[in-house]
């Protein structure tokens, strides 16, 4: 059965959460990273349905180093006050 | 922040000359804003002592976008508050860069109120840039912005603004309405221009013909040059007033041509087409003479960019013709079977040319399903991507016998 966006999102959230400090995950990490969990049951539009949903909640935010990638939101250490 | 204005003996070198003066334009800007005038002091201490002083912010941003400002730091932000946050927005512009002056006037007047006044018009992108706001002020210009009808353009892994030169709205040689196609592929992929989902940049720039007077043959990803199918247009008559009036048609039009393709026997110019490169040198030579044929379209081309991570490519042919006509439905499918490859097989931060170099042409031609085309080939035999394995196995299969 195919996966809705609701739970696309949460999978893709439990990735970028775990990698956190570790890795910055991509875009593309993450849509791979779902048909490898989930095979036929998700499509490239539930994946990019899903990372909208995740930042148009703020649950996640873009960021840009050297390349664009999705991960929590948090204070970057560049940041002045 | 500075309350006066700083010293700057460096800074004042470099408005000296008849020449336009960045620094000059920052003076003037400073009288008004104090994060111009801090941006001067810490540039004027940069010269000093040879070092940038930026931090890049790489978060920062407006709420559903992963583009469009790039987050910019002092490292001095005690010395100048004023450029303790100074990030820059990028503005998507209009086909052509065609502005009524009011709406400049409403966007200088924005980015006063909200940033430090001073803006790039246009950055390499094509966007209009404007230098410098706090994190706290990129909402409400967010916000500004999409009530004077902009929006941001595209920044990061994604597409970025798609720009055009001005086309059939100025110039004669356009052989394809570029201003249509730039609006029309900007709407199509604003998923694409705001949340950035590649390896690296993607940019699309169109040009109306072979002068190609936005660059996109050495600064897109994909670019989409105006040509024609048929011959060359000649008006024999104002060829011979060009003569007339000095020109030296033997060398300074036929000794020109890369593909010597022409003859002039003193009274008539004669073209073999079929040999014709689409220069245009005898065109702009000549451009009372000569014109484009009937038949217009584009070339589509694709993997050029300059050297970040490594060095410059021009685009290659990818599509030798077509009449690039609404609703582009071919190119834009070929477009997002390129995109689909790309984001499977791509590393990160790898431009579609650099990937297309890696994998191979043939390889890259066969995913997308493309059959190779005698038009892809620069010279003979400079590009051996092209494998004929029908013959291979015909041979194979004679050598079992």
């Amino acid at each position: 059965m195919a996966k809705s966006v609701d739970e696309v999102a949460e999978a893709m959230f439990n990735l970028v959460k775990d990698a956190a400090g570790l890795k910055k995950l991509k875009a593309m990490d993450l849509n791979k990273s779902m048909v490898e969990m989930f095979g036929p049951e998700v499509d490239k539009q539930t994946c990019k349905d899903a990372i909208k949903k995740l930042i148009n909640s703020g649950r996640c935010v873009y960021t840009y180093f050297g390349g664009s990638y999705i991960e929590l939101p948090h204070r970057e250490a560049a940041a002045n006050d | 922040m500075a309350e006066q204005m700083p010293q700057t003996p460096l800074l004042d070198e470099l408005e000296k000359g008849k020449w336009p003066s960045f620094v000059k334009e920052m003076k003037a800007a400073a009288k008004k804003s104090p994060m111009a005038r801090d941006l001067l002091g810490q540039l004027e201490q940069s010269y000093k002592e040879k070092i940038g002083h930026w931090k890049h912010g790489g978060i920062v941003g407006v709420m559903g976008y992963g583009g469009g400002v790039i987050g910019r730091y002092s490292d001095l932000p005690e010395k100048f508050p004023g450029v303790s946050h100074f990030h820059t927005i990028r503005v998507n512009h209009p086909a052509g860069w065609f502005y009524k002056t009011d709406a400049l006037r409403k966007i200088c007047d924005l980015w006063e109120k909200h940033g430090s006044g001073l803006t790039n018009m246009h950055g390499s992108t094509g966007d209009i840039i404007l230098l410098g706001t706090k994190t706290a002020d990129l909402e409400p210009v967010f916000a500004e912005l999409g009530a004077l009808d902009f929006d941001l353009g595209g920044s990061g892994s994604a597409v970025r603004t798609p720009s055009c030169c001005v086309g059939k709205a100025r110039c004669e040689w356009a052989c394809y309405d570029t201003m249509r196609s730039c609006y029309d592929f900007t709407m199509a992929f604003q998923d694409e221009i705001h949340r950035p989902a590649f390896p690296y940049k993607f940019k699309f720039k169109f040009s109306g013909c072979p002068n190609d007077c936005v660059a996109s043959i050495a600064r897109a990803d994909m670019s989409i040059i105006g040509t024609w199918r048929d011959a060359i247009q000649v008006d024999q008559a104002a060829v011979q007033e060009y003569a007339k009036g000095g020109l030296d048609i033997q060398n300074d039009v036929i000794g020109n041509c890369p593909a010597k393709c022409m003859k002039w026997d003193g009274k008539k110019l004669d073209i073999d087409n079929q040999y014709c490169r689409r220069c245009m040198h005898c065109i702009n030579a000549m451009p009372k003479a000569l014109a484009p044929g009937k038949d217009r379209g584009a070339t589509v081309l694709i993997g050029s960019k300059a050297p970040i991570i490594e060095g410059a490519l021009l685009s290659s042919v990818l599509i030798p013709f077509t009449k690039m006509e609404p609703p582009y439905a071919d190119l834009k499918e070929i477009v997002t079977k390129i995109w689909d490859l790309w984001c499977e097989e791509g590393k990160n931060r790898e431009r579609i040319g650099e990937f297309i170099q890696r994998v191979g042409m043939g390889n890259f031609l066969e995913a997308i399903g493309l059959e190779p085309q005698p038009e892809m080939v620069a010279h003979p035999r400079e590009n051996p991507y092209v494998f004929y394995e029908e013959y291979f196995e015909e041979e194979g299969e004679g050598e079992k016998k």
